[in-house]
């Protein structure tokens, strides 16, 4: 290290590789979860993710002439590919995480520039490219809880073997199916919407994004700790539950409530996990709350009226595209001036 | 006393009891001692003596120069026997012009002048004793203080803050001075107060501090001095940040604490400007905090100016193990320096020496716009993004942002997790901005002369052209009239 070094001479004792394994430790308990309910397809899957992931980042970076370690120390590739793994469906085949994760690393961070220098949030971009790529697998679900043993599990995760009776649809892709059917909310919903299930994260789903308690509590601590903030998380709730909440009380039938919205898709995971990016939203308290309430608006939008069931990947691209500009106008009062920058004025008071 | 929020900040480990239960101890005199022209903001002083003359304790040797400037007083007795350069505590340790003196070993003093009714002077005449004195900001800004003192008075302060805030960790200096010298600290209090006939007198202090808080506030009572303690949050010291907590206002961008009413001075200031008043003896010492992992017997000491910092580590038993890094103040604003020969100076408030844990740097990794340091910011800044201009050597894109609002309080470097040194970008990039400024104000100057000179010469070419026209019309009418006249003598003859 240079023999003359600058100001300050104490640094708090924090790194990067120690944010992004306290984000990891978060997404243990929703992961865990997901691998009891899933059973080993949901373990096979996850490990394919990581290690292509790691080996596709070394990869390249290798191509660059850097040094591999360091990018890997950093533990951002495996968060990316971490977060994508809970995105998926639980009984996908190995290829859709193998190719998802290299395109996270890869086209998603490296060819940005790495670390800190992408614009969208690589995990959601690949999860995006998988679904308007490979529709069929990516919306092949299962049922919960049904535990296939360790060899029927590498038959589905490898040979793209899906064990007869198990596929299963989520509730957002069957209340859109309903809809196109032209049966309304309550029939839809009869017998497939239980309230405590969906909070506990027993449901049809992808991998990690289901038990909603548990992203919660991981969200919670990632606050507790300072890791993320509540603006963006709060406000992308918001965002979905009030324009939900609204349209129930008009039409019952054809727009369903908030609790429902609240618990279904990738909503839990996306607001505390997803958007807390730091890359890729605001750098301001005021702009990541507008970029939160952007998200969920889009989300619910795209639940509502788009043509795809779940709507929280698109409206974290879209969001994503917006945050320069929100950086742009949106910045803190800086000390003796005004909002708009003017020196303020003297007052001998 | 209500008080009002800061943005920002943050809370570095204070480290404080290493060193806050050590009474000021008097350093034993150094056998020489060398004593820079620059120890303040603005113009160096000239010296008044030269080498083999010998001086007494307390006698001028250096006067201020210009405006903006201060005078500096032999030490110690003894005789001068250098006047040249020596190293100065810089990163750099480059030599600085400085009066070398050797100590006689006697300490005598010069003839002072007691006052013994310092109220009875005229505010003029405390400015005036004060700037005598060599009085300049102790807490670190080392601005003079009887400037600030006439500043403060013509522009009408209705508020004098005195600054007890200390928030730098390991240093105790201000701590123990006011423990120990409340009385005296009062004193100097009421009569700067008296000197910028300030309505209101608030003294913060953080409440990390509670010994320091309860002897000032036995010293204040029954004066107007207000004792206020304030959450210990760095800076909490810095002079805008110590204002927005104690009166809910702010400086105007660019501007100064005289344009809203506040004058500022740290306590260690108004017990030298006590001494000054009172007994006439003019700044030669100082209160310096030795401390640091490294350091076997962290202490306070009070230092000659000029001591070699080396004196002060030795004083403290020398190191306990070899130090990382040593720095002149504190951690989070001080400088590193490597040749342990510099001296203290008006303004060195602590000697650290620290050991890398106690650092906590590891080399930078890219950022990732976690915006901590933006959270941590006291003065509303980006510094992510003023740190992304930068590195592309877009400094315009800097300013927008609010580079010349920077404090360079270090709090954004301190919770960078990719440990990106940030105030070293702002730093270098106000110094490039200045070079820059400095250069165009040269290049202005040089073309304003040029176009001086040619405009000169083409007066002196046209006046020179017209002289001649002149000069040829006048031959030319001569002739004319020579010839007119021939002509008449012609014709008259003829």
């Amino acid at each position: 290290m240079n023999p003359i070094a600058h100001s300050p001479h104490a640094h708090a004792p924090v790194s990067i590789g120690k944010v992004m394994a306290t984000v990891l430790l978060a997404l243990v308990p929703a992961t865990l979860f997901g691998f009891w309910l899933y059973g080993w397809p949901a373990v096979n899957l996850w490990a394919v993710s990581l290690i292509a992931a790691i080996v596709g980042e070394a990869f390249v970076v290798r191509l660059q002439d850097r040094k591999v370690r360091p990018v890997l120390m950093d533990g951002s590739g495996i968060l990316t590919a971490w977060l994508l793994a809970l995105s998926l469906p639980p009984y996908a085949p190995w290829w859709i995480a193998v190719l998802g994760s290299l395109f996270a690393v890869i086209i998603g961070k490296q060819v940005f520039g790495g670390l800190g220098q992408n614009v969208f949030n690589p995990a959601m971009a690949a999860r995006v490219m998988l679904l308007i790529s490979f529709p069929l697998e990516m919306t092949s679900w299962v049922a919960p809880s049904q535990s296939p043993g360790l060899l029927d599990s590498l038959r589905i995760t490898f040979l793209s073997q899906p064990v007869d009776g198990m596929a299963s649809a989520s509730l957002l892709g069957h209340v859109k199916t309903e809809f196109t059917r032209g049966i309304g909310l309550d029939q839809a919903l009869a017998g497939y919407y239980a309230p405590l299930d969906m909070l506990w994260g027993s449901r049809t789903g992808s991998l990690g994004e289901t038990a909603a308690v548990l992203l919660l509590i991981g969200g919670l601590f990632l606050i507790a700790r300072r890791i993320i903030t509540w603006h963006a998380p709060v406000a992308m709730l918001l965002g979905v539950a009030v324009p939900a909440l609204l349209f129930n009380t008009i039409d019952a039938n054809h727009y369903a409530g908030p609790m429902v919205h609240l618990l279904s898709g990738g909503l839990m995971l996306g607001a505390f996990f997803i958007i807390t990016d730091p890359v890729t939203s605001p750098n301001t308290a005021m702009g990541q709350f507008i970029f939160g309430l952007g998200c969920g608006l889009l989300t619910w939008i795209i639940r509502t009226w788009g043509g795809y069931p779940e709507g929280v990947a698109f409206a974290v691209l879209l969001m994503n595209a917006a945050t320069p500009i929100i950086d742009q106008y949106v910045k803190p009062r800086i000390y003796g001036r005004d909002r708009k920058g003017a020196a303020l004025p003297a007052n001998k008071g | 006393m209500k008080l009002f929020d800061l943005r920002g900040g943050v809370h570095p480990e204070g480290k404080k009891n290493l060193s806050d239960e050590r009474h000021i101890r008097a350093l034993p005199l150094p056998k020489k001692l060398y004593v820079p022209l620059q120890q303040h903001i603005g113009a160096p002083a000239a010296p008044v003596v030269n080498v083999g003359d010998k001086v007494l304790k307390g006698q001028l040797i250096a006067t201020a120069q210009g405006a903006v400037s201060s005078s500096i007083h032999a030490p110690t007795s003894g005789t001068v026997v250098a006047l040249g350069d020596h190293a100065g505590p810089h990163p750099s340790g480059l030599p600085v012009p400085t009066i070398t003196l050797e100590s006689d070993g006697e300490d005598k003093w010069i003839a002072t002048e007691a006052v013994a009714d310092p109220f009875a002077l005229t505010p003029e005449d405390i400015a005036a004793r004060v700037g005598a004195a060599g009085i300049v900001g102790l807490g670190g800004a080392t601005f003079p203080a009887a400037l600030k003192l006439n500043l403060s008075r013509s522009s009408g302060v209705q508020t004098l803050i005195m600054n007890g805030g200390e928030c730098e960790p390991y240093l105790t200096c201000d701590d123990r001075i006011m423990r120990e010298r409340a009385a005296g600290i009062v004193e100097g209090i009421r009569l700067i107060a008296y000197a910028v006939a300030a309505k209101e007198i608030l003294v913060g202090i953080e409440d990390n501090k509670p010994e320091a808080i309860a002897a000032m506030q036995a010293a204040a009572q029954g004066t107007a001095v207000n004792v206020v303690a304030m959450p210990s949050m760095y800076p909490m010291g810095s002079e805008k940040q110590i204002i927005q907590v104690l009166t809910g206002r702010e400086v105007p961008a660019g501007g100064r604490p005289a344009d809203i009413g506040v004058l500022v001075h740290n306590v260690a200031t108004a017990f030298a400007v006590q001494q000054a008043i009172r007994f006439g003896k003019p700044l030669l010492s100082r209160i310096v905090t030795v401390s640091g992992g490294a350091i076997k017997t962290a202490c306070n000491v009070e230092a000659l100016v000029g001591t070699p910092v080396q004196e002060l580590i030795d004083f403290a038993d020398g190191y306990s193990q070899p130090a990382a890094r040593l720095v002149l103040g504190g951690p989070m604003m001080g400088q590193q320096f490597t040749n342990t020969n510099v001296p203290v100076l008006k303004g060195t408030s602590g000697v650290l020496a620290l050991m890398s844990t106690e650092i906590g740097q590891s080399e930078a990794s890219p950022c990732i716009r976690c915006s901590t340091c933006v959270r941590a910011c006291p003065v509303g800044l980006l510094p992510l993004e003023m740190a992304a201009h930068i590195r592309t050597s877009d400094l315009a894109g800097a300013v927008a942002l609010g580079l010349k609002d920077c404090i360079a309080c270090g709090s954004c470097s301190y919770v960078c997790p990719a440990h990106i040194p940030l105030v070293h970008f702002f730093n270098y990039a106000k110094g490039d901005l200045a070079a820059q400024e400095r250069s165009k104000l040269k290049q202005e100057a040089t073309k304003k002369l040029a176009d001086a000179r040619l405009e000169r010469i083409a007066r002196i070419e046209r006046e020179r052209a017209e002289a001649a026209a002149k000069r040829k019309a006048a031959r030319e009418a001569k002739e004319r009239a020579a010839k007119e006249a021939a002509a008449k003598a012609a014709t008259e003859t003829g």
